[in-house]
């Protein structure tokens, strides 16, 4: 079988999912993708019964198990200052990044 | 006995009678990390030591010390500090622990105090267990043997530490058979709880989906995760569970049923009770990377027969042992979660951008696109970047039918099963199910590192238990030839986690006093 996953593909994804990759690791990654495809095919071989459900959970929700709803009401949350410490970079609150890239739609 | 060894529920009682103090607990915990742990992993350590442990990542020596202390002044008050007052554990470090480090064994994290405290951790905490440390994993959860883990050297199986421990939560299960605190905080997504326990030779639960709350946890699979306890015998997993399991309105998916008290019918024996045995449990179906095939092939005979002594064992307790229940779709477990888990980790790790908390590229990055994708490709080891790349795949809109949504529906199949097998008016009519926890037992470091289909495959007879989201404990039973731990599963229907342990318990009585459990691992010799 070909490989599903082309070189052409992969570097498509690679940009998708905000990575970059050493040769390297793109090598292994692809390769593995490939290797894990082959095993998933076997989902396309399953008889499904017409009508089965898709199962967001395995265990049913009925609205007894549920929480209720939170009333939506407004609560202050704690201090937005505990929250950045961990932040790389802030300023007066803010969290700062650098220049966000502009493109013109057509 | 050194206080190390002794089991939560023992410790408990000490400590409440005032015999032992909680500080002298802690120091006896932090004495054994001490002897057996080594170097705690770190980013860049070396992957090959091989003598000791590594359970930990953060050992909270001080906070542990203090927490202590606490318990010792409020007993000498005369109040009930709590069911596990004094007893030492660690935390898995996947849960969000207030001012403590929190890295998901990664390097994107590695510099993350958390903010606040995970649900399970705060009760544990209000039930008075001491928290001595976070412990080691596969980076995010993402492995079969914590070797995934940025924080090397990774764990070991106390009982051979060229061995690993299992995973994910490998550093939960190593610390607690090698005697460094009596329960740990693990997680359950394809059996990371079940699997390690397993192969370290302890107790392990994964309950009910949405029985413990995952707030504070930070997420994989967010409709398969499961926060649980590890401990060395039935009674203190029970204990642990009423400390963790219950309602909070922090998560919307954690069931609002109150939890139960799971040590009340602990010894009321398994009379009466329907345990089945499947064969569609009895083999192990893998892919053959060299052929492209799928094979099948009969499970070892020391694990075979070790299900078959428990079925025996709980036979002559009482059970009726019920012999071929089909499970039909067992076998898709694995594809299945291999689509589903993707897709939701992909998810799940899109918010670690270098923006809000946690690792920044220390490159000049030309724009915000530039820092995600350096920040990403530093801070993600190679496992979580092939979980972003393959669930991004299989949930494109174009593939997204052929995968994603079969995926789902096989899930709905694997549900089935197991609905029929506890239907209380079916043909089987089960209290519970019968199995090995694992197709092998611990492997040697390396062997399958590195080749992530082989390494999912580990996880084959725990994953169906997450599909179905049926609580399942894992249990010892024996050793192998080699002197490596065996596990076995029982699985439930929803919310039977009291029975599960009722039954757990039953075979771990009938097996007190096999030569077996008069071993110890082998980094406890002379200790």
């Amino acid at each position: 079988m070909a490989e599903q996953i082309s070189p052409d593909l992969f570097n498509h994804l690679v940009e998708l999912a905000a990575l970059e990759l050493s040769a390297e690791d793109a090598e292994y990654l692809r390769d593995q993708m490939n290797k894990q495809l082959k095993s998933i095919e076997e989902l396309a071989a399953i008889p499904i019964p017409e009508g089965t459900p898709s199962a967001a959970h395995g265990v049913p929700f009925p609205s007894e198990l549920r929480a209720p709803l939170r009333k939506d009401t407004q609560v202050q949350a704690p201090e937005a200052a505990d929250i950045q410490v961990g932040a790389p970079q802030t300023s007066d609150g803010y969290f700062v990044v650098p220049e966000i890239p502009h493109q013109d739609l057509d | 006995m050194h206080l190390a060894d002794l089991s939560a529920h023992q410790l408990a009682e000490l400590i409440k009678k005032k015999e032992v103090s909680a500080l002298e607990a802690t120091e006896a915990a932090l004495e054994r990390v001490h002897a057996v742990d080594g170097d705690p992993g770190r980013l860049d350590g070396p992957a090959d030591e091989v003598q000791k442990v590594h359970a930990f990542i953060t050992v909270t020596d001080e906070r542990a010390r203090q927490q202590a202390k606490d318990i010792d002044a409020r007993l000498a008050k005369g109040e009930v500090p709590g069911p596990l007052a004094g007893v030492p554990y660690t935390v898995k470090d996947i849960f969000a622990v207030k001012d403590v480090l929190t890295t998901a064994a990664s390097r994107i994290l590695s510099n993350f105090v958390a903010p606040y405290t995970a649900t399970p951790v705060a009760r544990m905490d209000a039930a008075g267990a001491v928290m001595l440390g976070k412990v080691n994993l596969d980076e995010f959860t993402y492995g079969s043997s914590t070797e995934s883990t940025a924080y090397q050297p990774a764990s070991r199986n106390p009982w051979n530490p060229a061995h690993v421990p299992g995973g994910s939560s490998g550093g939960s299960a190593a610390a607690v058979a090698a005697g460094e605190g009596a329960l740990s905080l693990g997680t359950d997504t394809a059996g990371s709880i079940r699997q390690p326990a397993a192969f370290c030779g302890i107790v392990g639960m994964k309950p009910t989906y949405g029985r413990v709350s995952r707030y504070g946890l930070i997420a994989f699979g967010s409709s398969l995760d499961c926060p649980g306890p590890m401990a060395r015998n039935v009674r203190d997993t029970a204990l642990m569970l009423n400390a963790i399991a219950g309602p909070d309105p922090r998560d919307s998916t954690a069931a609002a049923t109150p939890a139960s008290d799971y040590t009340a019918a602990l010894e009321e024996g398994v009379k009466g009770m329907r345990i089945g045995l499947s064969p569609d449990y009895d083999k192990i179906t893998f892919f053959n990377a060299e052929t492209g095939e799928i094979d099948s092939q009969p499970l070892p005979k020391e694990i075979a027969d070790a299900v078959l002594r428990a079925a025996d064992k709980l036979s002559d307790a009482g059970a009726r042992i019920i012999e071929n229940v089909p499970m039909p779709h067992t076998r898709y477990g694995i594809p299945a979660y291999f689509v589903i888990s993707r897709v939701e980790a992909a998810s799940n790790l899109h918010r670690f951008d270098g923006v809000k908390y946690g690792y920044r590229t220390a490159l000049k990055p030309k724009d915000l696109r530039d820092l995600y994708r350096k920040t990403r490709a530093e801070g993600f080891g190679p496992q979580p970047k092939l979980r972003i790349l393959m669930g991004m795949y299989v949930s494109a809109a174009q593939y997204s039918e052929q995968y994603y949504h079969r995926a789902l529906q096989v899930r709905s199949l694997i549900r089935g099963d197991f609905d029929a097998a506890f239907d209380a008016n079916g043909t089987h009519k089960l209290d519970a199910l019968l199995t090995a926890t694992t197709p092998t037992t611990a492997f040697p470091v390396g062997d399958i590192y590195g080749d992530s289909v082989l390494m999912q495959y580990a996880d084959q007879l725990a994953v169906p238990a997450n599909h179905a989201g049926v609580p399942a404990i894992s249990l010892p039973a024996g050793l192998s030839g080699d002197k490596l731990p065996l596990g076995i599963q029982l699985v439930g229907p929803d919310f039977s986690e009291a029975t599960l342990l009722r039954a757990a318990r039953a075979y771990e009585a009938t097996t007190e006093s096999d030569a077996w459990r008069a071993e110890r691992p082998q980094v406890l010799a002379g200790i």
